[in-house]
């Protein structure tokens, strides 16, 4: 008996978090698929009608606005931060004495909250008292930079402050694959007089695939999970106009008292994700297994 | 000839200053894009309001106060309560212990299983769990919400301990994994010859080469359910809940003056155990980062 | 004497890939038994067996007359060596070679006592308070080895465990273990992929290829009468020139013809076989190839070849020669006044020679 629990322990150990994972988050990403397909409102119903609820979201004004806040934001996000990081990373790697302090610099807001960004960014962004009090009071008088309340531009902010949160998180990311790179090539290359940008663009940056990857899935993830940023910096509004699927599954879910739409909108989330990262996990599962 | 040698030399030492200077102008440059909202968070919360109103935006202040501070701390209202971050600060502290304890602690034992007892299926097991680190959490927050209610733990700080201990595994999980799987093999099998069991072998021979592993761990984990809002807002009543939500109350209530000062005051208090987390151990944050980044 | 390990028709499998087949081997008391074969020859695996790390599919392995099949490693009274030495790289030496004790509760007093002692006998007494990451490989080596030694195991396992240390240090501590062996009288089960290690600490060696016995037997009958073709390319540095020949039958005894690039065919004779296949492979030891000149007996025969390749070595001079399609290997002393690319009198010693099926590998005489 003693014998055969000793053997079984490794399994018994683990079996518990595999059952939580298999509950709280296959089975609850199942439930959530089957209440998508009901005519849940304030409670969820079980008896399934079909593609109601998704139908209701894709005539939804208010969740077209909010599905193409995701890709704006998304793509500038991270477009941008990678750009920043990446050039970040380079400046940093021409053997600066002082990187460590500068690193840390642009690095540290990876460790604030985003309701803490959020709420820094609304105070600086603020068209009455922040930046564009500060520039008119030095007296460009006709200085506009009302983005924050304005609902074509209010989604940009977000922009400005995610980036301002994730850029030095890529940065770090992208300095870590520059210092991977073999010692002996870069030093080969430059035997055979290859000037240094050259270097950067024909040798090194090539070979940093995966870490592109990687940045690239860490930042998507991040840019379909953000809701604190919103919630933090415009509320989703003015009106709904930065709602992103996050905030708008939330507001279905505890302010509209709407479950179908709420668990509809999730699933949509979720196959935005599972698209992203599935081929990626797999690749480098696969990768791994070899 | 050496003349001219120097000539070059001299040329070549120029144009080298010349790009270093650029470069230390440009690094300048950046620094200053990202400590300027931090600057005006800590000058502005040192202003009075009336400073505010008639200063510019980037102004050091002229009369230092700390009466935001003590407001944001002990006055300024979350909705209806007026008692300020302080009640919300340690609730997030009793959430964030026990949560990260319990996270890490299961993490390094479905890590030393995974890494060192490997059976049938237990790489499907990992990745089944390291899927679980990426899914949209609006995906469970529906049946989670019901889940908490019907075992009673709804809106009760167990009950986030709770939901941050079941979505933290994957990613504590993943870092012990990778961790021990450097490790070879046969520490294992030498212990078994020498008599020692399972537990035995985790505790005596795997937790103490754990510490790098373990700082990491508990620093990522600290941070994500310090700086949590979304699990906070949906499984928390007013009493409960943590200090990202209670922040967000204060800057978006509407009663009363806005006052920016508690705003950015209430902001830094928030923000300052991950803040401090990052300055005493930047290195193994920046690790944990990578690490939860470049998955295997 | 008493039998101390009898494995007999072991088995093992992993999933449908057969790792171990009809494993048969027993060894007595005070024996020294080494797995010999290239890597992946289930070697490895058959020691991880014995120990009880992995289990086995089917068959029996019995430690000192008791049957193991159910037996935990920590119950077979057994100690380990490991190639990677796995010395717990957060406790000191001393507190290594002491965990097992520890662990299986034995006084305080006793573990010290022990610990001094195998400390002593291993000169590694003033390492006792460092950790294992401080220790150079050979120290490492030491360690581990304390770690078995203080067990006073009925059966000692080694799996390679001086194939991470540099070569002059792998020779040293191979005479230490042989030493040990000796002193202790304790009976081992060591595995290697060197056969110069197998050769010289073996009082019977096991070689194994695909995870199938391919001969049991001493140093000495490895060496001289290698039951295949593997075998007998395997043990044995340089290895044993094997030579490709036709076979006909004169009446008295054998003719050997061997077809060389250059001239005539070489013909060898040995009047005390008959009955060999049309196509046999000869197996003759660089030994038992010498230089005309300095060697003289009356079963040597003399034929003539051409010198391709003079390696002076020191003590001996390997002359390369080309029979039979294949490069042929002779160790000839020092003296020889062989020079690339001349033609010099070798002498064959038929009396060591082996015969081999050219279709099945296996030996014939």
């Amino acid at each position: 008996m003693s014998e055969w629990l000793e053997k079984q322990l490794p399994k018994l150990v683990l079996a518990p978090s595999f059952v939580a994972i298999l509950i709280f988050v296959y089975g609850f990403i199942g439930w959530t698929a089957w209440v998508s397909f009901t005519k849940s409102k304030l409670l969820p119903r079980y008896d399934i009608v079909g593609l109601i609820q998704y139908d209701r979201l894709f005539v939804s004004p208010r969740w077209d606005v909010a599905f193409s806040n995701l890709f704006i934001f998304g793509f500038l996000f991270i477009v941008i931060s990678m750009l920043l990081g990446l050039l970040l990373a380079i400046l940093l790697d021409q053997k600066i004495r002082t990187e460590g302090i500068i690193r840390t610099i642009y690095l540290y807001p990876m460790a604030l909250s985003l309701i803490v960004t959020g709420t820094a960014w609304k105070w600086i962004l603020n068209p009455g008292l922040g930046l564009e009090a500060m520039i008119r009071s030095w007296g460009w008088e006709s200085f506009s930079f009302n983005w924050l309340v304005d609902p074509n531009m209010a989604i940009y902010t977000v922009v400005i402050a995610g980036i301002w949160q994730a850029s030095g998180f890529v940065m770090a990311l992208f300095l870590a694959g520059l210092r991977s790179v073999d010692d002996e090539i870069i030093k080969a290359a430059q035997v055979d007089g290859i000037p240094k940008w050259r270097i950067y663009l024909s040798i090194i940056l090539p070979s940093m695939a995966a870490i592109f990857l990687s940045a690239f899935i860490v930042l998507a993830h991040l840019s379909i999970k953000s809701f604190d940023l919103v919630i933090a910096l415009t509320g989703g509004g003015p009106g709904y106009a930065t709602d992103l699927p996050a905030t708008y599954m939330y507001t279905m879910a505890f302010s509209r008292g709407d479950i179908g739409q709420a668990a509809s909108s999730a699933m949509i989330m979720m196959a935005v994700v599972f698209a992203i990262v599935v081929p990626y996990l797999y690749s480098e599962l696969r990768a791994k297994n070899d | 000839m050496t003349k001219l040698n120097s000539k070059y030399a001299d040329s070549g030492y120029i144009q080298k200053l010349i790009l270093r200077s650029l470069l230390f102008l440009l690094l300048g440059i950046f620094a200053v894009y990202y400590l300027m909202p931090l600057f005006i968070m800590v000058t502005t919360s040192l202003k009075s309001l009336e400073e505010i109103r008639t200063g510019s935006l980037i102004d050091l202040p002229r009369e230092v106060t700390f009466t935001a501070w003590k407001t944001a701390w002990s006055g300024a209202c979350t909705g209806i309560q007026c008692e300020g971050l302080r009640p919300f600060f340690w609730n997030s502290v009793l959430l964030a212990v026990p949560a990260v304890f319990i996270s890490t602690l299961i993490g390094a034992l479905n890590g030393y299983v995974i890494a060192q007892w490997r059976f049938k299926g237990a790489n499907l097991i990992f990745s089944l769990m390291l899927f679980g680190c990426f899914i949209p959490f609006q995906v469970v927050l529906l049946p989670m919400a019901r889940v908490l209610g019907i075992i009673n733990l709804a809106g009760s700080i167990s009950g986030l301990v709770f939901v941050h201990v079941i979505y933290g595994i994957g990613f504590t999980t993943l870092f012990f994994r990778n961790y021990y799987v450097s490790i070879p093999v046969e520490l294992v099998k030498a212990a078994k010859i020498d008599g020692a069991n399972f537990f035995r072998i985790f505790i005596s021979i795997f937790l103490p080469l754990s510490l790098p592993i373990i700082v990491v761990t508990v620093i990522w984990q600290f941070t994500q359910i310090w700086n949590d809002f979304l699990f906070g807002v949906s499984f928390s009543e007013a009493g409960t809940q943590p200090v990202t939500v209670a922040l967000n109350n204060i800057v978006n209530s509407t009663t009363g003056v806005k006052e920016y000062n508690v705003d950015m005051a209430a902001a830094i208090i928030a923000a300052l155990p991950t803040l401090l987390v990052y300055v005493v151990a930047g290195k193994y944050f920046i690790r944990g980062l990578t690490a939860g980044s470049v998955k295997g | 004497m008493s039998t101390i390990l009898e494995i007999k028709n072991l088995h093992k499998d992993f999933g449908s890939l057969n790792i171990l087949n009809s494993i048969n081997v027993t060894i007595e008391e005070g024996d020294f038994l080494v797995l010999v074969g290239p890597s992946g020859c289930g070697k490895s695996t058959l020691l991880n067996c014995i120990a009880g790390l992995e289990p086995i599919t089917s068959g029996a392995i019995t430690i000192d007359g008791r049957d193991m099949t159910t037996v935990s490693p920590k119950d077979r009274d057994i100690a380990m060596v490991f190639q990677s030495y796995a010395l717990y790289p957060t406790m000191t030496v001393g507190q290594n070679i002491t965990f097992g004790m520890k662990v299986r509760g034995i006084e305080k007093n006793e573990r010290e006592e022990k610990l001094l002692k195998v400390a002593k006998q291993l000169q590694i007494e003033s390492l006792l308070n460092r950790r294992p990451g401080q220790l150079s490989g050979g120290q490492r080596q030491r360690v581990a080895m304390g770690r078995a030694l203080v067990r006073d195991p009925k059966l000692f396992l080694f799996d390679e465990p001086l194939s991470n240390l540099d070569a002059k240090l792998r020779v040293e501590m191979r005479t230490e273990i042989k030493k040990l062996h000796q002193n202790l009288n304790a009976s081992m089960v060591y595995v290697t992929h060197d056969q110069i290690e197998a050769m010289t600490l073996a009082t019977k060696i096991v070689v194994m290829k695909g995870g199938i016995v391919q001969q049991i037997g001493t140093p000495s009958e490895i060496y001289n009468r290698p039951s295949n073709l593997f075998v007998a390319d395997f043990m044995g540095s340089p290895a044993m020139n094997l030579i490709p020949a036709k076979v006909a039958n004169n009446g008295k005894g054998t003719k050997f013809t061997i077809a060389r690039s250059r001239g005539e065919p070489l013909m060898l004779f040995d009047d005390n076989i008959t009955k060999l296949p049309e196509n046999v492979v000869l197996g003759l030891r660089p030994e038992d190839i010498g230089d005309a000149k300095l060697r003289k007996g009356d079963k040597l025969q003399i034929s003539t070849c051409s010198v391709d390749v003079v390696e002076p070595a020191g003590a001996d001079t390997y002359v390369l020669i080309n029979l039979g399609g294949k490069e042929v290997t002779a160790r000839l002393q020092a003296e020889t006044a062989a020079q690339t690319g001349m033609e010099m009198a070798f002498t064959f010693n038929m009396d060591k020679v082996s015969y081999f099926d050219a279709q099945t590998g296996q030996r014939l005489n």
